[in-house]
Order: structure tokens, then C-alpha cells, then sequence
């Protein structure tokens, strides 16, 4: 893969300048890390509304009379059962069975689906796409340019984007769904999906209507609770509500099973799919390692790559890591020996910190 | 972002303090920013002997965890036990939050030690 030397621009860089945003490079674009504290950040989130730029994740559209015959062949999920204006959870896996991709899908009329992918992984989706499709009367275009991506995720988020929203129902609009409209007057797609943990939405606007809509969504929010949040607290987030990471608890090593995720995997779909036969018998066999969750019972964090320890024996290993801001402790997801027993503790370098199995996710939300 | 005129700095972005034979090290405002929210912070243990330019403890935030240096060499007098209870501190009194206290052997002086104003030249120059 080429990669270029300058990272890419979202269109609120501006933005996030004014803000004295921690910038960071994250899969080729410059994003914000932070603006402040990333606690206070999800703290926020937890408890009012953050607003987040995720610019760079990828929009793939796919269309035409086949899309969905494409898109079920292609993708793990049943994406032709799938009506208008809902979307999905899915993945796209390699032959044998591997993840290249976790994904939301939007079907944004009856002949056009738009696949959101992880900003590292837009090339090799789309590439994976077009490949797929190539016998299907369908169209696959990489979008990514043609939009901005804004999140506004918390308890406080519906009744925010409410005051700014026209054009479609955002109060009955239910959890994965989406309806074209207007926020603060631009044209939008506007979903009710995200990864948070907490109720939100995604809006999906032309980049040049993006500050606007940032701003208006910024200025209203603000006296509800409402602060900008960057990656860094949307990692936090995402890790509470244990979703996956691709790159962490995702990638082309694990098929969907040892995830916990084989929920995503349609085999009673029409027609044939790609991986099929290697995720047939991952279905059937038990999985070797499994997704779980960690307590650390130490100030110490459990950082990708850490080995999870049983009686002092290496059992798995961690993949995502961080201090807990709604519970106080630090937490991890780690792939563990399925039957590992004993005393548990991750080895934060050199120094076994005791851990605790736990069920996931570490958070879910009251409402 | 906080350069105070008092103190002297090092490549580490730390800051060290002197009083007569007597080092008082911590991690500057430009560090705190760059690593985010600190949650927990690792010190040589009082007694023991530090050379400069080595690691000798660690300073974790959220998303890193970064080598703490010695900027002189010397012997260790003491350490800010409260910033092991509440490791933000460093992040909201980055200057009043030292971490460690470093005694000269007799006769020698900190080298290499930046001013104000080169470490503000760096800090610029690291973007």
C-alpha cells in the first residue's frame, strides 16, 4: 500500500485549531486526540453529550439493482434483508475466515447501501468490494471525500441534535437506523448508531456545510453539558461498552467466534458468501482463545500486547487497555485460553499485576 | 503553556529546580499536555543512587507510558509520595508537582541543563 507523507486534513481542522485540540496522526489524517482532559472528556460523554469529528472513518457506497446480492456475498451479514433507512453491524472477513474489516452498513434507499469502514482499513475494503462485486450489477465508490462525520454521542444527544434537526423524525428514530434531513439547515444523513456506550447519533454532511453543523451543534450543546471529545476518550468509551478495535480485538488472525461476535456471520443467507466454509468450521469447533474481560487490580494500565498470566503461566494477552473513568480501575479485553483457571494477572512490564476475569461489556447503560 | 523563568529544563521536558547541593526534578506543563490525563507515576525509591541521562521511574497516562530521567547524577533524598495517591496533580500543577529530589555528590554541578529559553526553542521546534 502507498502511503503518502501528509497526513490528511478533516474539513474542521479549522476547527480543532481554534479549540487547541492535541492533534494526532491515526490511520493517515491528522485528528484530534484530545482537547483538554480526555477524563473529563468521557466523563462527559457518560453523563451529558460529547461531540466528535470522525472525519476520517471511510464511506464506501455501494448501489444498484445487485447491491445487496453483492453486499451479502461480500459481507459476513444479510444485508439484503435489510430495509431502507436501518443498519448493521457487520464484517468483512478474508477466505479463511479472517476479519479485514468490522463495519456499520447503512441501506440508504432500496438500491444504495453506504459502508462505513475504519479509516485504515478504506483502502483494503474498498479494494475488497470492488473485487467482490465484479459479478453483481452493482456500483462500489469510495465517498470518503464527499463527507464529514460527526458524532454527537450521550444522554443529553437526542434532545440536543433534536433543537437542529428538520426533515425526519429524530425523536421516534429507532437504535440503528438512519433518515436523510437537514441539522442546523445542511443536508445530512443522520443515524442513530455510534461507539460509545450511550445513545447518539452520526451525521453525515458535506464537508463544507461541516463547521457549520459542528458549531451550531457545539453552541446548543454547551449550556446541556456538552463538550468536544476527541479519540483518545472515544477509545475509553468504546473500551467500557466492550466493542472491539480492529487493529486490537479485530484483525485478519481472529475470525468473528473468538470475538464473541459470531452473531455477525449469516449462514442462513441466500447464495454463498466469501469465507464461508473456514467460518462453518470455526462455528463448529470450540474456539481456542475467547474475548474477556479484565479488572486490574492495581494503578497500573494493561496495555496492548501485555501477557495475561494463570498461575504465573502465560494464557493470553492483552489488546486493549486503559483506565476505567466511570468505574475507577483500570480494565482490559484480552484473548484468554478458553479453561485457563487460577489466579489471573497481567505482566505490566516485568511486574505481575493481579487481574480479574470479568463478564463484558464493563459498562451498560441505564436506559 | 508555562515556562517558568526560575527553573531549568532538560531534552526530557523535565524541569529541575537548584538549591545548593540539592536537585527538585519534575515533568514540565509542555509534557503534561503531551501525554494527556497521568495515572500513575513510578519513583526511584529514596537512597538510591541516579546518573544522568538514565531512567529512573515512569510516568503513565492514559494513553502512554513514558521514561522518567534523571537529569543529574547524585543520590536520591526524596519523592512526592502524593503524587502516587493522585497522579493528576501533575497535569493541573505540573510546577508545584515534583517528583523527585536529587542530592549532588560534593563539588559537582548539573551539565547540560537548558534555560528558559532554550527549552522553549525546543519545545517549538518539536512542533
Amino acid at each position: 500500500m502507498v502511503i503518502s507523507d501528509q497526513p490528511r486534513h478533516s474539513p474542521l481542522h479549522v476547527v480543532h485549531e481554534r479549540l487547541g485540540a492535541s492533534m494526532t496522526t491515526f490511520a493517515g489524517w491528522r485528528m484530534p486526540l484530545r482537547y483538554g482532559s480526555e477524563r473529563t472528556e468521557h466523563l462527559a460523554v457518560r453523563g451529558a453529550a460529547g461531540l466528535f469529528d470522525l472525519s476520517h472513518m471511510g464511506e464506501i457506497m455501494v448501489s444498484g439493482p445487485d447491491a445487496g446480492a453483492a453486499l451479502d456475498y461480500a459481507l459476513t451479514g444479510e444485508l439484503s434483508a435489510v430495509a431502507s433507512g436501518r443498519a448493521r453491524y457487520t464484517m468483512i472477513c478474508d477466505p479463511d475466515g479472517g476479519v479485514l474489516d468490522d463495519l456499520v452498513v447503512y441501506r440508504t434507499s432500496e438500491l444504495e447501501y453506504m459502508v462505513i469502514a475504519n479509516a485504515a482499513n478504506t483502502a483494503t475494503v474498498l479494494a475488497a468490494l470492488v473485487d467482490r462485486s465484479a459479478r453483481f450489477n452493482a456500483a462500489v465508490k469510495d465517498a470518503t471525500g464527499e463527507y464529514a462525520l460527526i458524532a454527537i454521542q450521550g444522554p443529553a444527544a437526542a434532545g440536543i441534535l433534536g433543537h437542529l434537526a428538520g426533515g425526519f423524525n429524530l425523536a421516534t428514530m429507532k437504535y440503528y437506523a438512519g433518515a436523510f434531513g437537514q441539522v442546523a439547515g445542511r443536508d445530512a444523513w443522520v443515524a442513530r448508531t455510534g461507539y460509545t456506550g450511550e445513545d447518539g447519533f452520526e451525521v453525515f454532511c458535506r464537508p463544507e456545510d461541516a463547521a457549520h453543523v459542528w458549531e451550531s451543534l457545539e453552541a446548543l450543546g454547551a449550556p446541556a453539558g456538552l463538550v468536544p471529545a476527541g479519540l483518545a476518550a472515544r477509545d475509553t468509551l468504546r473500551l467500557e461498552a466492550g466493542m472491539p478495535l480492529y487493529g486490537n480485538e479485530l484483525g485478519p488472525d481472529v475470525t468473528p467466534f473468538e470475538a464473541n461476535l459470531g452473531r455477525v456471520v449469516k449462514f442462513g443467507k441466500p447464495g454463498d458468501f466469501v469465507g464461508r466454509d473456514a467460518l462453518a468450521i470455526r462455528a463448529a469447533a470450540a474456539p481456542r482463545q475467547l474475548l474477556t474481560g479484565l479488572v486490574i487490580e492495581s494503578r497500573r494500565i494493561a496495555r496492548h500486547g501485555y501477557p495475561v498470566l494463570a498461575d504465573g503461566q502465560q494464557r493470553g494477552k492483552v489488546t486493549s487497555g486503559a483506565p476505567s473513568p466511570t468505574l475507577g480501575v483500570p480494565i482490559a479485553m484480552a484473548y484468554l485460553d478458553v479453561g485457563a483457571a487460577g489466579e489471573f494477572a497481567v505482566d505490566i512490564r516485568g511486574e505481575a499485576a493481579p487481574a480479574r476475569v470479568t463478564d463484558l461489556p464493563f459498562y451498560r447503560r441505564s436506559n | 503553556m508555562s515556562i517558568p523563568a526560575e527553573l531549568q529544563y532538560t531534552p526530557e521536558h523535565e524541569w529541575v529546580a537548584m538549591e545548593g547541593d540539592s536537585a527538585t526534578i519534575g515533568i514540565t506543563d509542555y509534557a503534561a499536555q503531551q501525554l494527556g490525563d497521568v495515572v500513575f507515576v513510578s519513583l526511584p525509591a529514596v537512597g538510591a543512587a541516579v546518573t544522568a541521562g538514565e531512567p529512573c521511574g515512569e510516568v503513565e497516562s492514559v494513553k502512554s507510558v513514558s521514561d522518567l530521567y534523571s537529569p543529574v547524577d547524585g543520590e536520591v533524598t526524596e519523592v512526592n509520595a502524593d503524587l502516587v495517591d493522585d497522579p493528576a496533580l501533575v497535569n493541573s500543577e505540573p510546577y508545584t508537582a515534583w517528583m523527585f529530589k536529587v542530592r549532588l555528590p560534593d563539588g559537582t554541578s548539573p551539565v547540560d541543563l537548558l534555560s528558559p529559553t532554550e527549552y522553549e526553542e525546543l519545545t517549538q521546534s518539536a512542533g
